[in-house]
């Protein structure tokens, strides 16, 4: 059997010829034969791929789909964030774990059935969702939990979990998902029609450094949060020597209550092909790479048979359209499990087949980033954005928006509304009109995501989304007035305790620090010192973290005492001096009291 | 004449290095002697409160249930605790134990360490040894801290710092030669 690990790891490496950087291929596709990556096979892949072990291992802990212990032969991973346990996460998990007889976390006795829980998946509009392997169920109740664990119980195949599909291209054969796009605005840019190979063919009518003009000209600015303007990127990696040079698409679509990416994905793989290609074109690169993250699984037959066709129409491969001297060719690195791959520079490491840590900055990755080459890293829209800046024109695309953040913005609203889904707005749309667009009544707060994340009350309600005012990668969470802003808040700190890659102290131990104190005041024993100390821990997190991911992750406990300014004194009170409330005697001196046989005098 | 500001110390769970490093400010004890009136503490032997204090000095963390008892005095008796040295902020080294549940340590230690002799294979069970918390806490987990003094001990010259501007009413700021170590 031993035997059999190894020969059967070694032929996996082989097959992604023993090459060290491809690490994460051979680590999925060793956990998927497996469903594990034991010591054994990382020794194996060591051997094979010429690195030592611990580096294996410190990939395959690191990546949340990865596991050394045996999992499931089926894995549901349930989702338990943010709007899913609005909509009654809690009351799905307990059916499922019960109908399973495990606790969350377990594995069924005879090695079956694996049950957990996981952050965001990307449907958060038809929530409560979860993954069984790759295989995507969405509008979970109580008692279709239950009959989903039957049914694998019966059969353990998950593809026939899917009973009725959903629309558009979740129907197509290499889909087949019962997800469903809720497309709830149909803007100009992303949803008009489009033609394959006629932005490409405007953007051969160009010398390279003229499209990089054109973009600049349209004054396009990231999609992915940070909206840094799209042509200086490209200029900067163009502009730096190198014999090669790499176009990563952002695929990963990491942030909580974020989904627009996978109505992308599925409905505009042509558009985001195509962009790439020309952004390709421009920087003078001849390889491309989509980071697809892993709950995107079930998209990647599609999107494989998509850059096929292309190949054989042309629009990809060698000399593309006839165009002599540019090739360029598409590969989909699949991520697993990590939201801090969506960060650019730890995107790259895990390209590069190490755990997903950022880098230090700079060099940017423009200047020196895959395989220490220039490479520019872009969100799934943006580059839709540019095909469609190569058909309509710059001017056109400029004159849509507001004046210093152009283009339309595709969202994914969801949360206490009553039509969640993907909006495709102009830019300088007010949060106000999203939530009469989304139907949402009573508003407490919303949650405006993406690497600035910010959580916005009532007086922002005429905020408007753009780069100048409320920045947004494109998660809108909207909480009615019954919600706890400070347990929202909470919640949040979980998920990036979770996946903060644990580089910086402030980001790894501050954000532990900073929910401890966001408990305390939650459970009635907080103190009025302790909204200082939230808010001087938070400034100190966000000015000492090398990434995003530390720099914003204390936000939405800013944004909470912001909401609640002067009133937030209501949630504290000055105590008696005297041992502090959190801090219980009696328990902490129980195990003694039961191995010594006495009491303590003092309780 | 004045009444002197009255100051109280306690060593709990340390290794009274933090006491050495505050006898460690050489004369100027005999000026702090001048600014203040020693309390409890084991400077002067006191065992209990005399009276209220404006400053309580807290050295070592809560290893056991009389840590608690005498952190909790302090805590009623004096206007502002400070925790000093690295046992009282973080615990220090008697936390290596806070990974080891407590049945473990205590049975490695009285039943089945090399050279235990033990007749009666029991844990001591005596009501003078106070029974131990099942991991040892920091101070400010079980009460209220007002300041903090690093290091293992701090330098003198950071107390003596930190009193003199408590004393005179301003915010005290430790020099960072004084907490530079390397
Ligand atoms: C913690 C963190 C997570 C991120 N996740 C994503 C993501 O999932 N998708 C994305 O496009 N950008 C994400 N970003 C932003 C990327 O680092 C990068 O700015 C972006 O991909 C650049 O593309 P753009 O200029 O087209 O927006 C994230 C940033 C941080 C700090
Ligand atoms: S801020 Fe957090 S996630 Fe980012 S590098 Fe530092 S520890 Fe890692
Ligand atoms: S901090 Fe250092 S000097 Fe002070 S009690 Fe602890 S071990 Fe001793
Ligand atoms: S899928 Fe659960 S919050 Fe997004």
């Amino acid at each position: 059997m031993k035997q059999g690990t190894a020969h059967i790891t070694a032929n996996i490496c082989n097959k992604f010829g023993n090459d060290r950087t491809r690490l994460m291929d051979i680590a999925i596709a060793v956990q998927e034969r497996f469903g594990c990556v034991s010591h054994e096979a990382m020794e194996e892949i060591a051997r094979a791929v010429g690195t030592q072990r611990v580096e294996v291992e410190s990939l395959v802990t690191f990546y949340s789909f990865l596991s050394v212990k045996p999992q499931g032969k089926v894995v549901i991973r349930l989702c338990s964030d943010i709007v899913d346990w609005m909509k009654g996460y809690s009351e799905v998990a307990e059916a499922m774990a019960r109908e399973l007889g495990i606790t969350m976390g377990e594995t069924t006795p005879d090695g079956a059935i694996t049950l957990t829980d996981t952050p965001c998946i990307g449907m958060s509009d038809q929530a409560p969702a979860a993954l069984v392997n790759s295989v995507v169920v969405t509008h979970l109740t109580p008692e279709r939990g239950r009959q989903l664990v039957r049914d694998l119980r019966r059969h353990l195949d998950p593809q026939q979990l899917v009973t009725m599909v959903g629309n558009g291209n979740n129907e197509h054969p290499l889909v087949r998902s019962m997800v469903r796009n809720n497309i709830r605005m149909r803007g100009p840019v992303h949803f008009a029609p489009f033609e394959p190979g006629k932005a490409l063919l405007k953007a051969f009518e160009l010398a390279p450094s003229d499209v990089i003009s054109e973009i600049k000209e349209s004054k396009l600015r990231g999609r992915g949060g940070a909206g840094f303007p799209t042509a200086l990127k490209w200029e900067l990696a163009a502009n730096t020597p190198g014999e090669k040079r790499y176009v990563i698409c952002n695929a990963d679509e990491g942030e909580p209550g974020t989904f627009k990416d996978r109505v992308l994905l599925t409905e505009c793989a042509e558009q985001l092909l195509e962009g790439m290609t020309i952004a390709g074109y421009a920087v003078g690169s001849d390889t491309g790479i989509i980071y697809l993250r892993a709950e995107y699984r079930y998209l990647m037959p599609y999107l494989q048979s998509k850059i096929e066709g292309r190949l054989k129409q042309g629009f990809l491969g060698r000399g593309i359209l006839g165009k002599k001297g540019f090739n360029f060719d598409i590969r989909i690195q699949l991520g697993a499990g990590a939201y801090i791959c969506g960060e650019e520079t730890a995107l790259i490491s895990s390209c590069e087949g190490l755990r997903g840590d950022p880098k230090n900055r700079p060099p940017f990755p423009p200047q020196e980033g895959y395989l220490k080459r220039p490479t520019i890293v872009n969100n799934v829209e943006t580059l839709c954005c540019v095909s469609r800046i190569l058909l309509e024109g710059a001017k056109w695309f400029a004159s849509i928006g507001s004046a210093n953040t152009t283009g339309t913005k595709v969202l994914s609203i969801s949360g206490d509304c009553r039509k969640p889904g993907v909006y495709e707005v102009p830019f300088g749309i007010t949060t106000r009109e999203l939530i009469e667009l989304s139907e949402a009544e009573n508003v407490g707060s919303l949650l405006i995501g993406g690497p600035c994340r910010q959580m916005i009350g009532q007086v922002r309600l005429d905020g408007q989304i753009c780069y100048d005012d409320l920045a947004t990668g494109g998660a809108i969470i909207i909480f009615n007035g019954a919600r706890n802003k400070l347990e929202i808040a909470e919640h949040y700190l979980d998920f990036f305790i979770d996946e903060s890659c644990g580089h910086c102290t402030p980001c790894r131990v501050g954000l532990t620090l900073l929910k401890n104190l966001v408990h305390k005041v939650i459970s009635g024993t907080g103190e009025p010192a302790d909204l200082d100390r939230m808010r001087d821990l938070s400034n100190f997190i966000i000015n000492m973290s090398r990434c995003g991911l530390g720099q914003a992750a204390p936000n939405p406990v800013l944004g909470a005492l912001e909401i609640f300014g002067d009133a937030s004194g209501g949630f504290v009170a000055e105590r008696k001096p005297g041992l502090l409330p959190e801090f219980d005697l009696s328990k902490a001196v129980i195990d003694a009291e039961l191995r010594v046989g006495r009491q303590s005098k003092y309780v | 004449m004045q009444a002197k500001t009255r100051i109280a110390t306690v060593s709990l769970s340390g290794c009274f290095g933090c006491h050495m490093s505050l006898l460690d400010i050489d004369d100027r004890i005999l000026k702090l002697a001048e600014l203040v009136e020693f309390d409890r503490s084991p400077i002067n032997d006191f065992k209990d409160f005399q009276s209220r204090c404006a400053v309580g000095i807290v050295e070592g963390g809560c290893c056991n249930e009389d840590n608690v008892e005498v952190l909790e005095s302090f805590r009623k008796n004096c206007d502002v605790l400070i925790s000093v040295g690295e046992c009282a902020i973080t615990g220090g080294i008697n936390s290596m134990r806070n990974n080891i549940p407590l049945k473990e340590c205590l049975d490695e230690a009285y039943l089945k360490s090399p050279g235990v002799y033990n007749p009666l294979n029991k844990i001591p069970n005596d009501p003078e040894i106070p029974l131990l918390l099942n991991r040892v806490y920091p101070c400010h987990e079980v009460v209220k801290i007002d300041y903090f003094i690093p290091g293992c001990p701090p330098q003198a010259d950071a107390l003596w710092d930190v009193l003199v501007a408590l004393l005179s009413g301003k915010a005290p700021v430790i020099a960072y030669k004084n907490h530079k170590y390397d």
